[in-house]
């Protein structure tokens, strides 16, 4: 390929032809400051708007600057990333953007992870120039996302997630100008639209316009009441995610803390989701061995592939995109569903309380569990399965506002009865645990013996999907995993069509890589 | 989802513009020009329909209908008025004149009167500079209007 000559604040390189300056200058280790830029590897999809104009550099012979994430490089170019012109500009976007942003990071949830606050900290503003009028806009508390639209810097990161990522098509901008804003159709509320609460836009937003909702207050008053008996749930995520809030290296395992800390915190029994997972592999192995063994018989009514759903956001998705495929995911309830339902009925009754007197609380990964464990169908006359589902990071809010010294903690075990579990949940919380586990148990069931190993391959142009054949004594078996609502929607539309090759698919509505 | 209020004849009139442009979601602005002159406005059930045709999100085309100002969800009055802010007559006074409009009819630009008779909004030049400024009431023209002059464009339609 012909390359292109370019230099870029004095250093000489080559890039390829349609290279953009924000990806020539990072390769020589120059780094554009950007906000609204956004580029997912997994998926090949670059948000580049260019609106925020934060990247701008200044390039020879031309008149005004030009954003680096959506400039591309041409034979020749010289380019500067931070003489005093471009400085000064970037500086006064900055400002602009600051100018209609509300002052309130001492509070703001975001505080501490927020990127447009952390860009002011790195440019030095001690103070925002430019006053005049902002924008105000109605605040929209769903079961697991707020919307705080004062703090948008119309990024429209959030926007290319729901729609080019996921497919959900919830968030769009609307109106013009001064008064635009990214919001659901009709700018109704998040829990009137057909969002899943998948959480991608949350994860993507660099500010404090998109965030979870906080249960810690309800689980602070929960455990201070002497009436009620606190038990909780850990999924297998947080274990290796809650390190990294105290300073340890991202992914540390630090399942023994965590039960002590849980413990201090004052629940009565701290047990492990994997409990579970292994219920509900049991059940959806069983099921998908039920659909396979009716399917070969030649019983023409039975659906297949089976779907997973231990997922809240792509269970979401399915009822509100494809209703009339509502027979064809596994009936299973989810980790956190049968746990929940396990505790308010035979642990309640083992500890001889009345279930309005149990309350359960999970720590998961996921925001779209908030809204799960709200689901009516998961409660009883009102009082539902699980109470509260909190996040990793307010554990971490837990655990130091209960002055607790998490890294000199003492290890501890989970409780029993529901704090054992076999292999097969280990690899649940990844994505391609739980169908690998249940056609595990389908296989060991059908043919009595174990299964070795599953090996999941990729196919060409089809990477977004891993598969895998498993040969159940002659019969091939063919399963497939996939993340991300967009593809989802590809499978449900090969499902649709009679194109399907899949018996059993795990489908995951979060990306991998947020 | 809304549910559907206009009339099935309607609808289906609608279903027949998105066919005339092939279902094509980039056809989604010429869509809602050729719905808006059949139903004078795009209310929530409209843009649903045409969401659903074009297979393209209701908050996409949503975003598309707020952002041209020439798109509206409100239903326009029996007699629609038109200031024009054109330059010629801009510096003549037509921001007075509009603002007379807004005091009698008690509305502001965009709106139509409770008693659903006039709407009010600005449009950019009819072409008529030497009369400016010019007000239009329906097809009707009315050049060199004053201030003073709104209260009796405004009764003619009110007995009428």
């Amino acid at each position: 390929m012909e390359m292109i000559n370019i230099k870029i604040d004095n250093k000489e390189l080559k890039v390829a032809p349609g290279t953009t300056i924000l990806d020539a200058a990072k390769s020589v280790g120059i780094n554009i400051p950007t906000l609204c830029y956004l580029h997912l590897h997994d998926f090949n999809i670059t948000n580049k708007p260019a609106g925020c104009r934060v990247c701008v550099v200044e390039v020879q012979g031309r008149r005004n600057l030009a954003p680096a994430c959506a400039t591309d490089c041409y034979e020749g170019m010289v380019v500067n990333t931070h003489n005093i012109r471009v400085l000064n500009s970037r500086k006064t976007v900055l400002e602009l953007i600051l100018s209609d942003h509300p002052t309130d990071c001492l509070v703001c949830s975001k505080s501490g992870s927020c990127e447009l606050q952390s860009m002011a900290q790195d440019m030095g503003i001690r103070q925002i120039e430019y006053q005049g009028e902002q924008s105000h806009y109605k605040e929209d508390t769903s079961p697991a996302i707020i919307r705080d639209v004062d703090k948008c810097i119309m990024c429209r990161r959030c926007e290319m997630m729901c729609n080019e990522v996921q497919t959900v098509g919830v968030l769009s901008a609307v109106n013009r100008g001064f008064m635009s804003v990214v919001a659901p159709a009709f700018e109704m509320n998040l829990d009137h639209s057909v969002c899943t609460y998948c959480g991608q836009c949350v994860a993507v937003c660099p500010t404090g316009a998109l965030t979870e909702v906080d249960h810690t207050n309800q689980v602070i008053r929960a455990l201070a009441d002497p009436s009620k008996t606190v038990i909780v749930q850990t999924a297998p995520a947080v274990r290796v995610a809650l390190g990294e809030e105290f300073g340890m290296e991202p992914g540390t395992s630090v399942t023994g803390k965590m039960v002590s800390a849980l413990k201090n915190l004052g629940f009565d029994f701290v047990f492990d989701t994997d409990f579970a997972a292994d219920l509900t592999i049991m059940e959806e192995g069983t099921e998908l061995l039920d659909r396979i063994t009716r399917h070969l018989k030649g019983d023409t009514s039975v659906k297949l592939p089976i779907l997973t759903s231990c997922c809240p956001g792509w269970v979401n998705f399915f009822e509100h995109q494809f209703p009339e495929m509502n027979d064809i995911p596994s009936t299973a309830r989810s980790p956190q569903q049968m746990f929940g339902a396990i505790a308010k009925t035979y642990f309640a009754e083992k500890l001889g309380i009345k279930r309005e007197n149990l309350v359960v609380v999970s720590i998961m990964p996921c925001l779209a569990k908030k809204y799960e464990c709200q689901r009516e169908e998961f409660s009883t006359n009102g009082n539902p399965d699980v109470d509260f589902a909190v996040s990793t990071r307010e554990l971490a809010h837990l655990i130091k506002q209960a002055n607790i010294d998490f890294n000199i903690l003492p290890d501890q075990d989970f409780d029993r009865p529901m704090g054992e579990s076999t292999g097969a949940a280990v690899i649940f919380g990844t994505t391609g645990g739980v169908i690998e586990a249940a056609a595990r148990t389908a296989y060991e069931i059908f043919t009595g013996k174990t299964l070795e190993k599953v090996d999941f391959s990729q196919l060409r142009g089809m990477e977004w999907i891993r598969e895998a054949t498993v040969d159940f004594d002659g019969t091939p078996i063919r399963i497939g995993i996939a993340h991300g609502l967009g593809n989802a929607r590809k499978l449900l539309q090969d499902i649709k069509d009679g194109k399907s090759q899949y018996h059993a698919i795990e489908i995951m509505a979060a990306r991998e890589d947020v | 989802m809304a549910n559907i209020k206009i009339s099935e004849q309607k609808v289906l009139q609608i279903e027949a513009i998105c066919k005339e442009f092939n279902n094509e979601k980039g056809e989604l602005i010429n869509v809602l020009h050729r719905t808006q002159s059949l139903l004078g406005y795009l209310p929530a059930e409209v843009q649903e329909i045409i969401s659903k045709n074009l297979n393209c999100s209701v908050a996409h085309v949503y975003g598309v209908v707020t952002f041209y100002s020439f798109f509206t969800m409100i239903p326009k009055g029996e007699f629609p008025i038109s200031v024009c802010m054109g330059t010629a007559c801009y510096v003549r006074g037509a921001e007075k004149v509009l603002d007379e409009f807004k005091r009698i009819l008690n509305v502001p630009v965009g709106q139509t009167t409770p008693d659903g008779k006039f709407s009010l909004s600005c449009l950019r030049c009819v072409g008529a500079c030497g009369l400016a400024p010019v007000v239009l009431v329906g097809e009707k023209v009315y050049g060199r209007v004053s201030p003073d002059g709104v209260k009796d464009i405004i009764k003619e339609y009110r007995q009428g």
